[in-house]
């Protein structure tokens, strides 16, 4: 029990310390408020909006209304308020971008300690692959799978996580040798430290910095892949989307009579939620490792 | 006149961590001069101050004259000139200290290129020479970093020390990664160099013996602070500072790995920078402390000829 | 760099790697082979696993009847067993012959050599054009890092780099193309000339069709370069090694070019080459968007349709210049680091 409270004690303490650290990051907080927001938005969208923004049918506008006091964002093809639309995609955007970082980060990660740690023919097998699968054009990749699969959500999420794997592996594998290559390490091994107590005590918190970093970026990335794959039209056809918004705009011919109000919001959520991400990936890598001086 | 002159040098971080604490030392021109201390001392700090080379967030105050000139308000370009030509230093840690990407002769010959506008084939004529003065074959000029032994890379360290014919050397730990073989052979290859080219020599260790078996003098430091100075004999077999008695006695024999970090019969560890105790720095850890210790910080006086201490006991009896 | 590159070219001289350099190479060169192998294996399969008849797949949409469809599986060799398909789909994917494009009636390969130089020049200008800049900007940050033009450098490229390429390229589409407000359309919405110009007059032309997509490609390419670069000119500024360079009495832009630069390309140079494969694929999206006449357009327009040999064929075109790329990476990586590949 003692042990127990006490351990929880220490964790509540790290936490703090990590940020009272973080919050002397101005950019990473800005990422983290913008953040935040958009989450509850995106959350709230069902209160907010309703349920029925994405209705084609029962439309409240014309279409492709200018900006007004009734639709602050003007109105698609088929009437929809772009306003709503641009809040019902948050949804989406968030859950693929969250959930493919996770899938990616999470098989890199395992691959690259496991890699790093044993060495020898086994690491060269495993590296074998990651580098085939490295220098695979993930974007090609992820496209074709979305190609030859079903249209839904999970395909987009599936295509993404298991093609950009391969960076964080790597990253992470040659984190892992540098840490084992540390004399304290070697001093671990002489007084019987096995493998499992070396990978998880020694070279997981030497690497967590780097993961976190990594998920962080893996988000941004994963979410410009998935408004990419929906502007090909790729992406699940029966969700909004921010991808799918830009895919619709230049079908409706946005571009060629400058309908710039129809284009500009989708992109600019994008580009915000990635850099939030990115944001607070620095702030949270600057605060684990100070020595890299990034953030701030 | 004093070929180094240190006056009042103090180093400080922020805005309370004090590495170094108003040092004097001198060395006169071919001598050889010893400092010790555990580490974090300020010894190292004290040895990239001497040209200036911390890093930008380091103030100092007080003076460094070498040949006369102060290091401290030297402007960039003579910085330049006097870095190597006029004192050179040997790293500890040869493995970090060379760039790994460059080829050992093109690193030796480089402050040749520098300050001597030498030409390349001159330069590399140069290098030869200086190889075979460590010891190391002409042809290992075309070696990189990592293709070199502990022993053979501090030897290239020393070799490229000595490139410009420097008046002064500064070694900082030149052989603490090495085993107690090869650190006697480059002890005596240091020695041999610096007493033939009548080379000024500073060398910081945290091993007393080391030093009191090459240097003419010897400073002990305690805390940014010189607290024992004196000829090297004396301080090692009749230190007059309660640490330096310490220190002596932890250091039987040469590069024993086990004493480097807690020297025997001494408890606690040194003092936090940022957290000076009160008094002698060295009271919380004094085998003899007084009560005055607490709140007394003795300035470093004459305990016996030639032979200063900064202790209310050895100072205390001889007013 | 200039000290990078001086060490590579010496590499002919060093004793140490007469030996060793050649068993490297010819196990890279394996290793490609390899690589490019699991390439045909993976494309093969891939296609194949979609639901249903690969050839009802091909003509989707299309109205075919019983017998086009009969000739469509002889000609494409579907009625033949599935390891006979694949030894006679890597054959020929070794001559160079990577199966006929339903939508063009053209094989894959010529419609590829058609259109890769206009890729080429595009991708090629955008990447050299976003690494020497990111190189640059990168190096400067590290070197004064935390300062304001450091602080300013990375939230710039992060902004950019945070944006979708496509949109970028849409959104300069209606800006300088189109024109909004006062100003007027000075770029040309698409495509890679006019038609009418030669000699001079066309190079410029085409320069002028080149500057809003390379704009594009360089403002979202050049953060990863700086990046990269800041942060590993970063990890190498605490090196021991520059204290050395400095008490030598070396200039510090001296000891930033011949000593910190040279440690800190090392892991940004492997990054360089991988963008130089994107070469092919990573213009898919402007390609796209300024109907660039290149391979990136031809994949946009395989997939709408979708025709499934041409997209098959131009994922291994793709796959086969980052395995390219990625082999000249290898080889030139220990010519810069000496601990490497020996």
């Amino acid at each position: 029990m003692t042990t127990r409270s006490l351990l929880w004690r220490r964790r509540r303490d790290s936490v703090a310390r990590f940020w009272r650290r973080f919050r002397t990051h101005r950019a990473g907080l800005y990422g983290l408020g913008a953040l935040a927001l958009i989450a509850l938005v995106a959350l709230g969208a069902p209160l907010l909006v309703g349920g029925d923004v994405q209705s084609v049918t029962n439309a409240p506008g014309t279409a492709l209304e200018s900006p007004s006091a009734r639709f602050p964002l003007g109105t698609d093809q088929f009437g929809r308020s772009l306003l709503g639309l641009l809040v019902w995609g948050a949804r989406v955007s968030l859950a693929v971008g969250l959930l493919a970082a996770a899938l990616s980060v999470a098989i890199g990660t395992l691959v690259g300690i496991l890699a790093g740690h044993y060495g020898g023919w086994f690491s060269t097998i495993v590296m074998r692959i990651t580098d085939w699968f490295l220098v695979m054009p993930s974007l090609v990749l992820a496209i074709v799978l979305a190609t030859v699969m079903s249209r839904s959500m999970w395909t987009v999420i599936l295509a993404i996580g298991i093609t950009s794997w391969p960076t964080t592996a790597r990253l992470v594998r040659a984190q892992t040798i540098a840490v084992e290559s540390r004399p304290y390490i070697e001093r671990a091994t002489a007084l019987g430290g096995g493998h499992g107590h070396i990978m998880s005590r020694h070279v997981l918190p030497n690497v967590m910095p780097l993961v976190l970093s990594q998920t962080t970026l893996c988000i941004s990335t994963a979410i410009l892949t998935e408004a990419t794959l929906a502007f090909l039209g790729l992406g699940d056809p029966t969700v909004v989307s921010w991808g799918g918004m830009l895919q619709d705009a230049r079908e409706a011919g946005a571009v060629s009579s400058g309908h710039w109000w129809y284009l500009a919001p989708p992109g600019i959520a994008i580009a915000v939620v990635a850099l939030a991400f990115t944001l607070c990936g620095r702030a949270i890598e600057s605060v684990l490792n100070p020595r890299l001086g990034a953030g701030r | 006149m004093n070929l180094l002159d240190i006056r009042n040098l103090s180093v400080t971080y922020g805005t309370d961590t004090a590495a170094v604490r108003g040092v004097d030392l001198t060395v006169e021109a071919g001598r050889k001069l010893g400092i010790a201390g555990e580490s974090g001392c300020g010894k190292s700090t004290l040895a990239l101050a001497l040209l200036r080379l911390l890093p930008a967030s380091a103030r100092l105050s007080g003076q460094i004259l070498l040949d006369g000139e102060d290091v401290l308000t030297m402007k960039w370009g003579r910085l330049r000139a006097v870095r190597w030509a006029g004192a050179s230093i040997v790293f500890q840690g040869a493995m970090h200290s060379l760039n790994a990407v460059h080829r050992i002769g093109d690193q030796i010959a480089e402050p040749l290129l520098v300050h001597r506008q030498a030409t390349p084939p001159a330069a590399r004529r140069r290098v030869g020479e200086l190889l075979e003065h460590v010891g190391l074959p002409t042809a290992r000029a075309d070696a990189y970093p990592h293709e070199l032994s502990g022993g053979q890379r501090q030897r290239v360290m020393i070799a490229m020390a000595l490139a410009c014919d420097p008046r002064l050397i500064v070694a900082d730990e030149p052989t603490t990664a090495l085993d107690v073989m090869i650190q006697a052979q480059i002890l005596r290859l240091i020695e041999q160099l610096v007493s033939e080219q009548n080379i000024a020599l500073v060398m910081i260790s945290h091993d007393l013996a080391v030093l009191a078996d090459t240097c003419d003098r010897l400073a002990v430091m305690y805390a940014g602070r010189i607290v024992e100075e004196g000829p090297a004999r004396a301080v090692y077999d009749a230190a007059q500072h309660p640490y330096g008695r310490a220190l002596s006695a932890a250091f039987p024999r040469i590069g024993d790995p086990a004493s480097r970090r807690a020297p025997r019969g001494l408890p606690g560890d040194p003092p936090d920078p940022a957290a000076l105790p009160s008094g002698c720095t060295f009271h919380p850890r004094c085998p003899v402390a007084l009560e005055v210790c607490a709140s007394e910080d003795p300035p470093l006086a004459e305990a016996a000829p030639g032979h200063r201490s900064a202790c209310v006991l050895t100072t205390g009896s001889r007013p | 760099m200039t000290t990078a590159s001086a060490s590579a070219g010496a590499v002919v001289e060093r004793s140490g790697t007469a030996t060793a350099y050649p068993r490297y190479l010819a196990g890279k060169l394996g290793g490609a082979a390899v690589s490019l192998f699991a390439v045909l294996v993976t494309s093969f399969f891939l296609f194949r696993i979609i639901p249903g008849d690969p050839v009802k797949a091909m003509t989707q949409g299309v109205p075919t009847s019983a017998e086009q469809l009969a000739t469509l599986r002889r000609q494409f060799g579907l009625d033949l067993p599935l390891w006979q398909q694949f030894t006679d789909y890597c054959a020929k994917a070794l001559t160079g012959d990577l199966g006929m494009s339903y939508q063009f009636r053209a094989p894959v390969g010529e419609l590829v050599a058609q259109k890769l130089p206009a890729t080429l020049l595009l991708t090629g200008v955008a990447v050299v054009i976003y690494s020497a800049l990111g190189l640059w900007l990168g190096t400067r940050s590290a070197w004064r890092h935390g300062g304001l033009g450091d602080r300013l450098n990375t939230g710039i490229a992060l902004t950019l780099w945070s944006v979708p390429s496509f949109w970028l390229g849409l959104l300069l589409i209606i800006v300088f193309s189109v024109g909004i407000g006062p100003v007027p359309g000075m770029f040309p919405t698409g495509g890679m000339e006019s038609g009418d110009e030669t000699g001079l007059a066309y190079v410029i032309d085409v320069a002028h069709h080149m500057v809003l997509p390379v704009l594009t490609l360089v403002a979202v390419g050049y953060a990863q370069t700086l990046l990269v670069m800041r942060a590993s000119l970063l990890d190498e500024m605490g090196g021991d090694y520059l204290t050395t360079a400095r008490a030598k009495g070396l200039r510090d832009d001296l000891v930033r070019r011949r000593h910190a630069v040279p440690n800190a390309l090392l892991p940004t140079i492997t990054m360089i080459f991988i963008n130089l494969g994107h070469v092919a694929a990573g213009s898919i999206l402007v390609e796209t968007v300024f109907s660039w006449p290149g391979l990136g357009g031809l994949f946009y327009q395989a997939l709408s349709v979708p025709d499934l040999p041409l997209v098959q064929g131009l994922f291994v075109v793709f796959a086969g210049a980052m395995i390219l790329m990625n082999l000249l990476a290898d080889l030139l990586y220990p010519l810069l680091d000496p601990r490497v590949g020996r």
